[in-house]
């Protein structure tokens, strides 16, 4: 009978925490495969058009998680909407997106590389790569692999962002709430009662078909 | 309108050819033996092609772009697209960069600024079709695209805008995308698409053998022109993408009698890898 439930809540429980532990993920390994000082993600809210500073590793303040700026402006947002990742290589000489970057991360890089992460049609947010020890140019073919592993942080979040969708609307007064509870029920049922249901499922079906 | 001069004033769908035709359609060719760079854009400045930036805006005054001809802005309130004449400047400065590209490749040609960007993300893909058009309208010989939309239910329109553009002699040069996601309009057979090489020369291509990305140019550690005033280093297909646009400008100001088809030719033969590097 778990697997009925199972079915119906399929993966959403703690879909938050998975949410936030694969973004930590997504950029503790962008910042160990680039041996770089920082790596932060941006996340788009559709809904405010906004983008919101979600994650980062090594320098930068956590305090700036949160953050939010309109979706297209500066660096992050351009990456957005063209989908084209980008190499920049000395930041500094650009005051305004020095003093963006500062802000939105806490910490002023020299150089950084961005790349949309896609799900399909969707443009999901933003991965950026911020600086290297010994502050080398990025290489056309670590831009290959920045994109090659932002595409699968974009599947991985895709995978989570609908599980965050499903889990809201099988809870509390979610559209899909009362066929969750009905899950529950079931799987608590005598193993009559449980038959029984099962029936009446199959009869709604039917109904429904 | 008919496709075929002799016919011009009959209005007919001519959509055949007759037999005793062919000599009224005539198209004057003077290629060489052998495309050169030479004979390709030898000499040439860009001198009166208008080159169309899609982006996010060009900087006016910027010493690397100089004079900008015209600029307007497409932005959208609601359903509501507008286009209106511009003077924000660039919302990023990778407009500026890519217009300082194509500038120093064709230093005559004439440049216009479409800012398609900083609407927002929701607009976006709306916005880029409007400015699209608008520039297929006005008959730019070559758009440039650092930019590309995943968005589907646009491909339609997107292709068809690709191809009109085709056949009203507009080059759309758009930036490829190293992702493994479908991306437009740079999958088109009627645009040029580009990605990155890493040499330094300006004006080397190289045609690739497997399309869809046909061409690669310089993309690695280029000095471009940014806010400000200032330049910084960048790398990316959308920095190689203006290159393009400027052999494009440089072409097509000796040889204005060249079709997108034609261009596209020389583009390949002059590529180093098919051995037109001379």
């Amino acid at each position: 009978m778990t697997d009925l439930r199972a079915a119906v809540a399929a993966g959403v429980l703690g879909a938050d925490e998975a949410y936030r532990a694969l973004l930590r993920s997504t950029v503790e390994v962008a910042r160990a495969i680039f041996h770089a000082k920082a790596a932060s993600v941006f996340l788009l809210d559709e809904e405010a058009d906004e983008l919101v500073f979600e994650a980062i590793a090594g320098e930068g303040a956590e305090r700036l998680i949160g953050t939010r700026f309109p979706s297209s402006t500066g660096v992050a947002g351009w990456v957005l909407v063209t989908r084209q990742p980008l190499v920049v290589d000395d930041l500094t000489k650009d005051p305004r997106f020095a003093r963006e970057a500062a802000e939105s991360t806490g910490y002023m890089p020299r150089g950084l590389m961005a790349v949309p992460l896609l799900a399909e049609d969707n443009a999901l947010g933003v991965l950026e790569v911020l600086d290297r020890p010994q502050g080398s140019p990025f290489s056309l073919a670590e831009m290959d692999l920045l994109g090659l592993f932002a595409n699968q942080a974009g599947i991985a979040l895709d995978l989570l962002l609908r599980a965050r969708r499903a889990q809201s609307a099988l809870e509390g007064a979610g559209e899909l709430a009362a066929l969750a509870r009905f899950a529950a029920r079931l799987e608590d049922a005598p193993a009559e009662t449980r038959a029984a249901g099962l029936d009446l499922l199959r009869a709604l079906e039917r109904l429904l078909a | 309108m008919s496709v075929l001069a002799h016919e011009a004033e009959q209005e007919l769908p001519a959509w055949s050819l007759p037999a005793s035709a062919g000599d009224s359609i005539r198209l004057p060719s003077s290629w060489p033996d052998r495309v050169t760079r030479d004979w390709a854009w030898g000499g040439a400045t860009g001198a009166g092609v208008r080159v169309c930036v899609l982006d996010s805006g060009i900087e006016p005054g910027h010493p690397r772009v100089g004079a900008i001809q015209h600029s307007i802005a497409v932005t959208k309130d609601g359903d509501e697209i507008s286009i209106e004449d511009d003077d924000a400047g660039d919302l990023c400065g990778h407009g500026t960069a890519c217009a300082g590209i194509i500038r120093s490749l064709a230093p005559d040609c004439e440049l216009t600024s479409v800012r398609v960007l900083g609407a927002g993300y929701t607009g976006s893909a709306g916005v880029l079709l409007a400015g699209l058009e608008w520039a297929i309208e006005q008959g730019f010989p070559v758009v440039n695209m650092s930019l590309s939309t995943t968005k589907k239910q646009y491909v339609d329109r997107l292709h068809e805008l690709a191809d009109a553009a085709y056949f009203k002699r507009t080059m759309l040069v758009a930036s490829a995308h190293n992702m493994p996601v479908e991306s437009f309009p740079w999958r088109f057979a009627s645009v040029v698409s580009v990605g990155s090489h890493e040499a330094d020369d300006p004006f080397a291509l190289y045609a690739n053998p497997k399309p869809p990305v046909e061409f690669f140019a310089r993309g690695l550690g280029v000095e471009v022109a940014w806010l400000g005033g200032e330049t910084i280093t960048a790398t990316g297909n959308s920095f190689a993408t203006p290159h393009v646009s400027g052999l494009c400008a440089l072409i097509l100001s000796k040889h204005p009698q060249l079709t997108p088809f034609q261009v596209k030719n020389v583009l390949h033969l002059t590529a180093v890898n098919v051995g037109g590097a001379e």
